[in-house]
């Protein structure tokens, strides 16, 4: 299944020489609800070539920039369809998009116009100006939601080469291995994807700190809090053996909550390299402090 | 934006107001609406929501405003870090 759409001027509806004309990147799901938002309306829809990724990621590279945007207008012979001359962009876009040059160089006025594709019909109703509603970011609970399965697969791939081996490591109890330990040590490098990936973008909004790692790691310690007081309750746990749960399930939570920042439309390159200097040295202590008792509590009766 | 801000002082947003020429762009196409208007001429009004992504110092047409811009993702650092150590993964699950 490919997911690009052939770069060009696409007509939605029946347009003519005074209708709008919009810009969008040639990732499939930005043209379609480009088209959806637009249902009913006759526009133009000029697709650039963003090797399809979305306007804000290509944008953040270049791909949806001025160079391609003028190569664009050229090619496509927009100017001899319209009259007018005007591109409509989405503000995501304008990071890559410098709307002087543009001007200058094909005569093209760039207007940038709302955040989200759905208030687009509104924004043009309302004569090309954006509201203060349309201009705000939002990070809804159903829109953190959405992004977890990205999040949580590659997570639960990667656990199969570290988790698996830690749950091996902690199946083996008085020189013989037993599954039952091992389930439970699994279950456990589970959840911490779980803590990292799933729970920690959903409360975000409500976990305490600003970095994104403390509170991966409150959750994770949380998490491990509920296995320690569970794993007392059985009587089957040396003392080692909890304190590395905590700090493996802690470290492991932190760091994907830790990643979780690319997904989010707040955070700056200054700020996650800054939190990545302070909370990473942190995590590969733990981490390793906690592999290293796993591995001693093998030899303690 | 409401309800979420991520580390304070910190971004490298800088703004020359004798510069500026009051063209409201940088106001246009900020996401996070972090500049505002005062006496005709651009402020930076909320410092800590700027995501550093650029767009208004590309397009200040008199360069009043520079940023260091880049995206604020930690996997897409950590990928970037990797690959200058020439490590690569065969299976590569970045999304951009």
């Amino acid at each position: 299944m490919t997911y690009i759409v052939p770069p060009g001027l696409y007509a939605l509806g029946d347009p003519d020489e005074d209708s709008p004309v919009l810009v969008t990147a040639n990732y499939k799901m930005s043209y379609d609800l480009v088209r959806r938002a637009m249902h009913r309306h006759n526009v133009w829809l000029m697709v650039l070539e963003t090797y399809g990724i979305n306007v804000w990621c290509a944008a953040g590279k270049g791909t949806f920039g001025t160079d391609e945007l003028v190569r664009r207008i050229e090619a496509c012979g927009v100017s001899k369809v319209v009259r007018h001359r005007q591109l409509i962009l989405p503000t995501l876009g304008a990071a890559g998009v410098k709307a002087i040059e543009v001007v200058k160089r094909t005569g093209f006025a760039v207007l940038f116009a709302a955040l989200r594709i759905e208030d687009l019909p509104d924004f043009i109703k309302n004569g090309m100006v954006a509201t203060p509603k349309m201009r705000e970011l939002t990070f809804t609970l159903k829109e953190r939601l959405i992004l977890t399965p990205m999040e949580l697969l590659p997570g639960m791939k990667a656990q199969l080469i570290v988790g698996v081996p830690l749950a091996i490591l902690a199946g083996f109890h008085h020189g013989s291995f037993e599954f039952y330990r091992f389930m439970v040590a699994f279950c456990i490098a589970v959840a911490a994807v779980v803590c990292g990936t799933v729970v920690s973008p959903v409360l975000l909004p409500v976990l305490p700190g600003r970095m994104f790692a403390v509170k991966g790691a409150i959750v994770g310690l949380t998490c491990s809090a509920f296995f320690v007081a569970a794993l007392r309750a059985s009587h089957s746990a040396v003392l080692t053996e909890l304190l590395a749960l905590v700090l493996i399930m802690s470290t492991i939570s932190a760091f994907y909550a830790m990643n979780f920042t690319g997904s989010t439309p707040f955070t700056s390159q200054s700020g996650v390299r800054l939190e990545m200097r302070r909370c990473l040295p942190v995590m590969a202590c733990a981490g390793m402090l906690g592999v290293l008792l796993l591995v001693v509590g093998r030899f303690i009766p | 934006m409401k309800g979420f801000s991520y580390l304070p002082d910190v971004v490298t947003l800088t703004l020359d107001v004798d510069a500026c020429i009051g063209c409201e762009l940088c106001c246009k196409v900020c996401p996070h609406c972090v500049f505002s208007m005062h006496n005709n001429k651009a402020v930076i009004a909320d410092r800590d929501s700027c995501m550093e992504c650029g767009a208004c110092a590309l397009n200040c047409p008199t360069r009043a405003i520079m940023v260091d811009a880049g995206v604020g993702c930690a996997s897409g650092m950590i990928n970037q870090w990797l690959a200058s150590l020439n490590i690569r993964f065969k299976d590569n699950d970045t999304c951009c």
